[in-house]
C-alpha cells in the first residue's frame, strides 16, 4: 500500500463541508468549539442581564421578552419561575458550554497536538464526534427555550426530587427538565470521547525528544484536566440516566416516599434525594477544576513568557496541578454541609477542602514570586493574566471561608457563595480564555489583535467584574439569600441600591465585550500581519511553517524537542530565548 | 519506547524527513503504522499504540461508571424501606457461561489471527471461524438476557415496580448496551480481517478482545452485586 492510501484520513481535505464543518482537523474542530463556546457565552449574559434588570426594577416589562415566553414572561415581565429557569440556563450554559469547552476543548484541541508536535489527534474522527455530540446537547438545551413551558427551574445542579417529578413541580419541570437531562447525558458523551483522544495524544502521540517532563505547562494542564474530566463525566452521565428514568419510566431512585407536591401525592416510593447530590458533586466539584486547570495552565504559560524567565519552579505548578486534580474527588460533600449529613462527615469532607488551598496556595506564591523582579513585558495576554491571578485569589479567599461547616451554615445558599465562585471559577476561567485568545490569536489567523482595544478591554472588563461580584460577598454577609426573585423581607429591602450598583456594572461590563468581538472580527479581517514568533516564544506551536499552521501542523516534516519548554532568559543567537526545536545550547544567563 | 527518546546529539539534524519508518520517534501521527509495502504480516507498531492506550481509559471510564451505578444501589438499598429481594432468573447462569466461553473462542481467534499475520497460518477461514464462534456466543448472550427480562416481566416484575427490578434492569440493560457495542467492534475486526485496502491491525485486533473480555469481568461482577444484594 502507498504512503498516501495509509494517511488517506490525514490528507487536507477539499471540499467546503469536510474541511469546515465535518472536519477531522483538530485545529478546525478547536476554533469550532471555541465558536460553540462564544454563542454560550454571550447567551448566558443576556440571560444574567434579565435576571439582573428584573432583580431592581421587577416590574418594568423587558422589550422582546414576551416574544421568548409568553408564559414565562407576560408582557415582558419575569415571573418568579422563569427568573429560576433563567437562573438554571445561565448555570448550564456557562459551566458546560463555556467554562468546559473553551478553555479544555477549544484550546486544547488546537495547541495539545500542536506542542506536543504531531500531526493530530490521535483519533481524529472520534475528535469530529465529540464536537457535534457538543453541539447536539447544545441544541437540545437550547430547545428548552422553545418548549411550551419553558426551560427547566432546577438549577444547573439540578436537585432532586424538584427535577425528578415532573410537571407537578413547576413550569419547566415537564419535557423542559428532560431536555436537561438529554442534553448533559450527551454532553457527557462528548466530553469522555474527547477526554480519551486527549489523554491518548499526550501519552503515544510526542514528537521526538518530547519528554513527558518537557511539554508546556498548559499541555500538562489539558492531560490532567482530561484525566479528572474522564472520571467525573462517567460518574454525571449514569446519574443523568438515573434521574431521566425517574422522570419517564416511573422509577424511584431519587424520590422518596409520600411526596407531595402542588397537592398531588407522587407516585414514587423509598427514593433518596440526598443520592443525587452525592453523584452529582463527585462529578461537580471536580468540574470545577476542568474548568480552571486550563486557564492555570494558560495563564502559567502565557506568564513565563511575557516575565521572559521561567517560573521559581515549573514542576512544582505541575504537581501541584495533579493534587488539586486528586483532591477534587473527595471533597464533594462540602457542597452539602446543610443537607442534614453527619457533622461528622462535614469535618472529613471540610479538611481536604481546606487542603486543597495549599497547592493552589503554592501556585499563586510561585506566579507572584516570579514576578518579581521580573522585565514584564505589559502586553494584553500579560495583563490578563495578572487579571486572572487578581481573580484567582480574590475568589478563592473566600473558599476559606466556605470550607468550614460551622461558617457556611451562615453563608450557605447566600449571594457569598455566588460572589465566590463566579470570582475564582467564572471570571478567572474567562481571563484565561481572553489571554489565550490575544496570545494565540496570530497562530490560529496570521494576524495581530489591535493591542489598544485590547487594553481598553481588559481595563474596562477587569474594573467591571471587581464591580459585579465584591459586592455579592457583602450581599451574602447581609443574609440575601440566592435564587430569590424578589426582596421579600423587610431587612433586604437597604442592599436594593447594593443590586442596583451591581446591575449597573453587569450591563456596563457586557457592553464591554462588544469591544473584544470587534476587535475579534475586524483584527481577523483587516489586522496587522502576524510575524511567525511574535511573542518570542520557544514552544512548539510557534515553529509551524505557517500561521494558521497547514493541515498536517509541521508541513509534511516532525519537529525534534531539544530544550525543556521555557528557556527563557538565556544569551542564543535568536536573542534571549531559544526555541524547543533549536539544536542550540543556551549561553550564560546575561 | 517511541514516546520518551532522549535528544539527539546537538548538531544532528533539526528536523527528519518525514519517512513511513520513523514510526519509533513518536509519529506524531498515524504514519509508520503501516509499511510501504502493504505486507500486513510485515507491520511493526511502536508500543505506545494510540488504540491500545485508548481502549484502557476507555475500559477506565466504564469502570467508573459502573462503580457510581454500584454506589447509587448502596446508597439507594440504605436509603430504602421497600427492598423487596427477587429471585434472579436461572437463565442468568447459562448467559454467564456463553459470555465466558466467548472470551475463550476470542482469544484462539485472537491467536489465530497472531500466526495468520506471522505467516504460520495460511488459512483466513480458521480465524474467522472462531470470530464467528464469539460473535454467535455474544449473541446468545444478549438473547439470553432479554429472556431473562421477559422472565422478570412475567413475575410483573417491571422497570419502576420496586428498587430491586430497576437496579436489575439498570445493571443488565447498561452492560447488554456495552456488549452490543462490542459485538459492533467485533464486526468491525471480521470486516477488516476480509478487507485487503483497510486491513486489521494488531492493536485493533488487542482493544477490542481488551473490551470484550472486560465485559464478561464486568458482567460476573455485575451479576455477583446482584445476587448479593437483589
Amino acid at each position: 500500500m502507498s504512503e498516501a492510501t495509509a494517511h488517506a484520513a490525514h490528507q487536507a481535505p477539499t471540499s467546503f463541508i469536510r474541511k469546515h464543518v465535518f472536519s477531522l482537523d483538530h485545529k478546525v474542530i478547536g476554533l469550532q468549539y471555541y465558536a460553540l463556546a462564544l454563542v454560550a457565552v454571550f447567551t448566558g449574559m443576556v440571560l444574567s442581564w434579565i435576571m439582573r434588570i428584573h432583580l431592581v426594577w421587577p416590574n418594568s416589562p423587558i422589550p422582546g421578552l414576551q416574544w421568548l415566553s409568553k408564559v414565562g414572561a407576560p408582557g415582558g415581565v419575569v415571573t418568579p419561575e422563569y427568573y429560576l429557569s433563567l437562573m438554571t440556563m445561565h448555570g448550564t450554559l456557562m459551566v458546560f458550554f463555556v467554562l468546559t469547552n473553551a478553555p479544555f476543548a477549544a484550546f486544547g484541541n488546537y495547541f495539545l497536538p500542536i506542542q506536543i508536535g504531531a500531526e493530530d489527534m490521535a483519533f481524529p474522527r472520534f475528535n469530529m464526534m465529540s464536537f457535534w455530540t457538543t453541539f447536539i446537547a447544545f441544541c437540545f438545551l437550547i430547545t428548552a427555550f422553545f418548549v411550551p413551558d419553558g426551560p427547566p427551574l432546577s438549577g444547573w445542579t439540578a436537585y432532586a426530587p424538584l427535577s425528578a417529578v415532573g410537571k407537578d413541580s413547576g413550569p419547566g419541570e415537564g419535557l423542559g427538565q428532560t431536555l436537561w437531562a438529554l442534553s448533559i447525558f450527551t454532553f457527557c458523551i462528548a466530553s469522555l470521547l474527547g477526554s480519551l483522544n486527549f489523554i491518548a495524544t499526550t501519552l503515544d502521540l510526542r514528537t521526538k525528544g518530547m519528554t513527558l517532563a518537557r511539554m508546556p505547562i498548559c499541555t500538562w494542564a489539558w492531560f490532567i484536566t482530561s484525566c479528572i474530566a474522564l472520571l467525573a463525566f462517567a460518574v454525571l452521565m449514569p446519574a443523568c440516566l438515573l434521574l431521566f428514568l425517574d422522570r419517564v419510566a416511573g422509577t424511584s431512585f431519587f424520590i422518596p416516599s409520600g411526596l407531595n407536591v402542588s397537592d398531588h401525592l407522587q407516585p414514587h416510593q423509598g427514593g433518596s434525594p440526598l443520592l443525587w447530590q452525592h453523584l452529582f458533586w463527585f462529578f461537580g466539584h471536580p468540574e470545577v477544576y476542568i474548568a480552571i486547570l486550563p486557564a492555570i495552565g494558560i495563564v502559567s504559560h502565557i506568564l513565563i513568557n511575557s516575565m521572559r524567565k521561567p517560573l521559581l519552579s515549573h514542576k512544582v505548578v505541575i504537581y501541584c496541578m495533579m493534587a488539586i486534580g486528586f483532591l477534587s474527588y473527595m471533597v464533594w460533600g462540602h457542597h452539602m454541609f446543610l443537607s442534614g449529613m453527619n457533622p461528622f462527615s462535614a469535618l472529613v469532607f471540610s479538611f481536604p477542602t481546606l487542603m486543597i488551598t495549599i497547592p493552589a496556595t503554592i501556585m499563586t506564591l510561585i506566579w507572584l514570586g516570579s514576578l518579581y523582579g521580573s522585565n514584564l513585558r505589559i502586553n494584553t495576554p500579560s495583563l490578563f493574566c495578572l487579571g486572572f491571578i487578581s481573580m484567582f485569589v480574590s475568589g478563592g479567599v473566600s473558599g476559606f471561608f466556605l470550607a468550614q461547616p460551622s461558617i457556611d451554615i451562615y453563608l450557605h445558599a447566600t449571594y457569598f457563595v455566588v460572589g465566590h465562585f463566579h470570582m475564582v471559577m467564572g471570571v478567572a476561567a474567562i481571563f484565561g480564555i481572553f489571554a489565550g485568545t490575544y496570545f494565540w490569536f496570530p497562530k490560529m489567523t496570521g494576524r495581530m489583535m489591535s493591542e489598544k482595544l485590547g487594553k481598553l478591554h481588559f481595563i474596562l472588563t477587569f474594573i467591571g467584574t471587581y464591580c459585579i461580584f465584591m459586592p455579592f460577598h457583602y450581599l451574602g454577609l447581609a443574609g440575601n439569600v440566592r435564587r430569590y426573585s424578589a426582596f421579600t423581607d423587610d431587612f433586604l429591602v437597604p442592599l436594593i441600591p447594593v443590586h442596583k450598583f451591581i446591575t449597573y456594572s453587569a450591563l456596563f461590563t457586557g457592553a464591554v465585550q462588544l469591544i473584544f468581538i470587534f476587535n475579534l472580527i475586524y483584527s481577523r479581517f483587516k489586522g496587522e500581519p502576524a510575524p511567525p514568533n511574535p511573542w518570542e516564544a520557544t514552544s512548539l506551536e510557534w515553529s509551524t511553517p505557517s500561521s494558521p499552521p497547514p493541515f498536517d501542523n509541521f508541513g509534511g516534516k516532525h519537529p525534534v524537542v531539544y530544550h525543556d519548554p521555557y528557556q527563557y532568559g538565556v544569551k542564543s543567537s535568536t536573542g534571549d530565548y531559544l526555541m524547543q526545536t533549536s539544536p542550540e545550547r543556551a549561553g550564560e544567563t546575561p | 519506547m517511541a514516546t520518551t527518546l532522549q535528544p539527539p546529539q546537538t548538531g544532528q539534524e533539526v528536523e527528519q524527513e518525514l519517512h513511513p519508518h520513523n514510526g519509533n520517534g513518536g509519529g506524531g501521527g498515524l504514519r509508520g503504522l503501516v509499511p510501504e509495502s502493504g505486507d500486513l504480516r510485515a507491520v511493526a507498531e511502536p508500543s505506545g499504540s494510540p488504540t491500545r492506550t485508548g481502549i484502557w481509559v476507555a475500559l477506565s471510564a466504564i469502570a467508573m461508571s459502573f462503580a457510581a451505578l454500584t454506589s447509587a444501589l448502596y446508597v439507594r438499598e440504605g436509603a430504602a424501606t421497600d427492598w423487596h429481594h427477587i429471585v434472579l432468573p436461572s437463565i442468568l447462569w447459562f448467559n454467564t457461561l456463553a459470555l465466558a466461553a466467548s472470551s475463550i473462542t476470542l482469544e484462539v481467534a485472537r491467536h489465530r489471527i497472531g500466526a495468520f499475520m506471522r505467516g504460520e497460518e495460511t488459512r483466513r477461514s480458521v480465524p474467522t471461524l472462531w470470530l464467528n464462534a464469539t460473535m454467535l456466543l455474544g449473541l446468545i448472550f444478549v438473547a439470553g438476557q432479554y429472556l431473562a427480562w421477559l422472565k422478570l416481566r412475567s413475575q410483573g416484575l417491571y422497570l419502576p415496580t420496586n428498587p430491586n427490578s430497576s437496579f436489575f434492569y439498570l445493571f443488565t440493560g447498561v452492560h447488554a448496551a456495552h456488549v452490543l457495542g462490542g459485538l459492533g467492534g467485533l464486526t468491525r475486526v471480521m470486516v477488516k480481517f476480509r478487507s485487503s485496502s483497510n486491513p486489521l491491525r494488531r492493536s485493533t485486533l488487542d482493544a477490542t478482545s481488551y473490551y470484550w473480555h472486560f465485559m464478561g469481568v464486568l458482567w460476573m461482577y455485575l451479576l455477583f452485586i446482584l445476587w448479593l444484594k437483589l
